[in-house]
């Protein structure tokens, strides 16, 4: 039922192998319209290596990375984004030194202007529209109170809602999340997961890239299994789990 | 109006201005009242106001700003040579050059960061320094220095009118000396100022800010940085060769020693001490450093002697034998110990020191909800 | 045309040691404590001003007036005896001509307390601080440092004689079987050179065979972790700036003879030292040096007059027009690490 929906992106055949070490292998997977897709695997199963390479910071060996038409590889960050694939990173990146709200109405502005443009003839605080917008973003994720506050004195849990709200901000096509719970606490990791759970309903595809197998059961529609570069399993939440090689590798592995 | 500039904004310009056009008067009671140093409070405060665009807002220390401060003296002196006394056309024509000069530097430096772009900088001002002092002394007359001949062609002044009497820069024939000269410099200083609120209050300045305050972010946020930053080094290289040509009109000699990295670190330091990626900061630490250097430096013994007057003899020599080593010749070394007092206990310079006055009446005032936001302050670097 | 290179060569090592000694105390000093000190070159000019107070104390003398005896002008005949003459005769001759090398006793311990000073009294408080205000505390320090010396020292630069028996030149062709007086070279340049390389040789053994030199490395390496293995690595940190501050130091005082110190030689060592660090990558020490000979010996090329002819003006420049490539070409300079200095 799910084949009728576009492959919004498209991993195909990639491999990467740093002088002689196969970092990812055979690696094939796509990514469907509205899905969350978690990649999982234990620590050094190639998950980052695979995550830098889907946003084009490493070129593979061979393969290719597509994204809705457009091949990914070898194009610059703001390219990447600009075509509408916004990143949330392992520790939380934000504008430390701006207010919240500000933080929020960057990206705004990214999406409405483009990656350049000189905009020194209004001022900030005419830019209604933007700002509504990132109020009712901030109302979303629930920091819509400490909206004049510095970014930089939020706690962790509340820089992660801001960085999500940074990057839906933009409406991407595509959500890359790169372990978006890693140090948390559990009461902080519990209110992403809320989080991410709310904006699941909303129905844009995300990537997740996790090791903490409570974060992906509670989200993903379909996992991928890595493990020493190679693909070792993938499917819904409850295939993986009852899969033998998964908990060989993994559950029995790592825990 | 209010779609323009908010009532705020339109409040500081408006003090601002008025606090610049009052200088005659204000600075009365400190003993700076004179059109020259007054011009040179002007002409500093729109060099420092120019690097803070770039090391305020976008965060790259240059360590090589007066490069685009020199060529901006040079430009405008060959101006007042080739073409005419007028200043207009000199202005012009250094921001003009100065922008591409900065257009070739910036586009080399900023293609790295941090201190790997502040090395580049230097180089290229202390090249620029090194070849004004020798091979391009055709062009900036080496030691010496550039200045204005009876000689000079003057070729849009030859249409008009013959030449009479010695060279002086003039605007559409009223002379610039004097307090003609200040009011001149002070309209300068206004626009750069205005233009410096705007650029900060735009959606262009806080993408700057953003840019200082995490460049991965900006990128992956969808922002090409590398023209953003270009462009705050292009405007605030053309706003340096607009005050180095400023200085060559109401001082018309352009030497090389305005290029070396000293001076570059002088403007750098002006921006500290105001307090950076503020913007009245600049101003004010450009104002301090100027009065500094023409008031304190010209202490000599006598003046102390009558100023510790009031001490026993033995004790007086020695109170001014200590404190003459701080004044006259030895200013700079007050304005060392300034500056590192400054970076350790203030690193956002006076504006931070009035801001926590200020938060500390309010705090009294208000009670304790004001405090929060005082603390994050934004911080250099 | 060999000749006339080999000359060129040797001429551009005696600056390049210059460069290679105060290149290596920055980066000693960034690469343990992660601090970027605009105000290692003062600590040169101090040590440059080690052997002119050295020289000052050896050379005081005694004014006596004898009203008997007087010149044919009628006035009293001053005699001056040095004091160290008159306690220890010849000897005492001897001190103050070689009164240069000598002056590093002095130096050694005063940089030593100097170093250990400054980073206990200002240094410590910004590892933690951005770069940007490590660079602008320090350079306010240089500036302090600088107009310390001149109010003590006035602004003029003070010569300093070099021993008379290493006044004169080296036959160093003679040397290497060509005919005499085909390339000869001062020979206190010679020594300075081979000073330096003693140095730097010093500095690595130390670093390399020692358990603080281990300790120091790896902390370099990793900081964090060796503060995890329950090693004091701050005080260790200590140390190694006041050695740091020692070479810049001896560096300084060896120097004298060939260029007279003020108060600005600090700062113009330092602009250029800056960038034989960055050249050679921040953080490296075989960087620092290699970069350090590297453009003392292109400067002295470009100096050339054959060369001057084709490039006009580019012995004024050869130096920071190398840093502009490199950098551009290798974003690390020569031998640097990633991700140092880049965020």
């Amino acid at each position: 039922m799910q084949t009728n929906k576009n492959v919004v992106l498209h991993v195909a055949d990639v491999h990467k192998h740093f002088g002689g070490l196969h970092a990812l292998s055979d690696i094939d997977l796509q990514v469907k319209e509205g899905e969350t897709h978690a990649i999982i695997g234990p620590n050094g199963a190639g998950k980052s290596t695979l995550l830098n390479v889907i946003i084009g910071r490493l070129a593979p060996s061979s393969g290719a990375v597509v994204f809705d038409g457009n091949v990914l590889t070898g194009r610059k960050p703001h390219e990447i984004n600009q075509l509408g694939v916004a990143r949330v990173f392992q520790t939380p990146e934000i504008f430390a030194d701006l207010s919240v709200i500000q933080n929020v109405m960057t990206p705004a502005f990214a999406k409405r202007d483009g990656a350049f443009k000189i905009n020194m003839f209004s001022a900030v605080e005419n830019e209604r529209a933007i700002r509504e917008e990132a109020e009712h973003m901030l109302e979303d994720v629930g920091l819509i109170d400490r909206r004049e506050t510095h970014a930089g004195a939020l706690s962790r849990g509340d820089k992660r809602r801001l960085e999500l709200a940074m990057c839906l901000i933009q409406k991407p096509r595509l959500l890359l999340l790169d372990e978006p719970t890693a140090g948390m606490s559990r009461h902080d990791t519990n209110t992403t997961i809320e989080l991410l759970k709310k904006i699941k309903s909303r129905g844009m595809t995300k990537v997740i890239i996790e090791h903490d197998m409570h974060v992906v059961f509670s989200l993903a529609d379909k996992i991928t299994v890595l493990a020493g570069g190679r693909i070792i399993a993938e499917g819904a939440p409850d295939e993986v789990r009852g899969d033998q090689r998964v908990q060989e590798a993994y559950l029995g592995g790592a825990h | 109006m209010s779609n323009f500039m908010s009532r705020k904004d339109l409040t500081l310009f408006l003090g601002f201005a008025a606090v610049v056009l009052l200088l005659p008067i204000l600075a009365t009671p400190f003993g700076a009242a004179y059109p020259d140093l007054l011009q040179r409070f002007m002409i500093f405060g729109i060099f420092a106001v120019g690097f803070n665009i770039l090391f305020g807002l976008t965060g790259y220390l240059s360590f090589g700003h007066a490069a685009f401060f020199g060529v901006g003296s040079y430009a405008a002196m060959w101006s007042f040579k080739l073409l005419s006394l007028n200043a207009i056309p000199a202005i012009l024509f250094a921001v003009v050059m100065s922008g591409l000069f900065a257009v070739a530097v910036g586009y080399v430096s900023l293609r790295r960061s941090g201190i790997y772009f502040s090395i580049l900088t230097l180089a290229f001002a202390q090249m620029s320094y090194n070849l004004a002092y020798s091979v391009l002394t055709p062009i900036t007359n080496g030691e010496t220095g550039l200045r204005m001949t009876l000689s000079d062609p003057r070729v849009i002044d030859g249409l008009f009118t013959s030449a009479s009497g010695a060279p002086v820069p003039s605007l559409f024939g009223m002379s610039l000396s004097g307090w003609n000269g200040f009011y001149f410099t002070a309209i300068f200083l206004l626009a750069t100022f205005f233009l410096s609120m705007r650029i900060s209050n735009s959606p262009f300045g806080m993408m700057l800010k953003g840019i200082k305050s995490n460049q991965n972010r900006m990128n992956y946020t969808g922002f090409n940085t590398r023209p953003y930053t270009l462009t705050a080094f292009i405007i605030s290289g053309m706003l340096a060769g607009l005050a180095g040509s400023l200085l060559v009109v109401t001082d018309p000699l352009a030497g090389a020693e305005r290029m070396q990295w000293t001076a570059s670190g002088e403007v750098v330091l002006m921006t500290i001490l105001g307090g950076v990626g503020t913007l009245v900061g600049p101003v004010i630490g450009a104002w301090l450093i100027k009065y500094f250097e023409n008031i304190f430096s010209s202490f000599n013994d006598n003046v102390l002697n009558n100023f510790y007057s009031f001490l026993p003899d033995g004790l007086r020599e020695v109170v001014v034998a200590v404190s003459g080593k701080f004044v006259g010749e030895g200013w700079h070394l007050s304005l060392g110990l300034l500056f590192v007092l400054i970076v350790v206990f203030l690193p956002g310079g006076i504006m931070e020191g009035v801001r926590r006055i200020g938060a500390r009446f309010g705090h009294m005032r208000k009670g304790s909800k004001s405090s929060a936001r005082v603390g994050a302050t934004a911080a250099v670097g | 045309m060999f000749e006339v290179l080999f000359l060129q060569f040797l001429n551009g090592l005696d600056k390049g040691s210059a460069y290679a000694l105060i290149a290596l105390g920055l980066t000693l000093v960034f690469g343990t404590l992660g601090v970027v000190n605009f105000a290692h070159g003062a600590l040169f000019m101090i040590g440059a001003f080690c052997a002119v107070t050295f020289r000052q104390l050896l050379t005081l003398e005694t004014v006596t007036v004898d009203p008997n005896n007087l010149s044919p002008w009628g006035t009293p005949v001053e005699i001056r005896a040095p004091l160290v003459q008159a306690w220890f005769g010849d000897f005492g001759a001897i001190l103050v001509n070689y009164s240069v090398p000598l002056s590093l006793l002095l130096a050694i311990p005063v940089m030593l307390l100097i170093g250990i000073g400054m980073e206990r009294g200002l240094i410590k408080y910004f590892y933690k601080r951005p770069h940007a205000e490590q660079i602008l505390v320090t350079f306010g320090l240089a500036i302090v440092l600088g107009e310390i010396i001149k109010a003590i020292f006035g602004p003029n630069p003070i010569p300093q004689p070099m021993p008379t028996d290493l006044r004169g030149a080296a036959d160093i062709g003679a040397w290497l079987g060509m005919a005499p007086g085909v390339i000869t070279y001062p020979l206190w340049r010679l020594v300075y050179f081979l000073f330096s390389a003693g140095i730097i040789a010093a500095v690595f053994a130390f670093l390399q065979f020692t358990t603080f030199g281990m300790v120091v490395r790896a902390g370099m390496a990793d900081r964090e972790t060796v503060g995890i293995l329950g090693i004091n690595i701050d005080r260790r940190f200590t140390i190694m700036f006041g050695i740091a501050a020692v070479v810049a130091g001896m560096a300084g005082v060896m120097y004298t003879p060939l260029l007279p110190p003020n108060y600005t030689i600090g700062m113009d060592f330092l602009v250029i030292s800056f960038v034989v660090v960055v050249v050679g990558g921040m953080g490296s020490l075989p960087g620092a040096i290699a970069s350090g000979f590297l453009l003392g010996i292109l400067q002295s090329f470009a100096s050339m007059t054959q060369v001057k002819a084709i490039f006009p003006g580019i012995d004024q420049i050869i130096i920071y027009l190398v840093a502009v490539i490199i950098l551009l070409v290798r974003p690390r300079g020569l031998l640097g690490r990633r991700g140092v200095m880049e965020t």
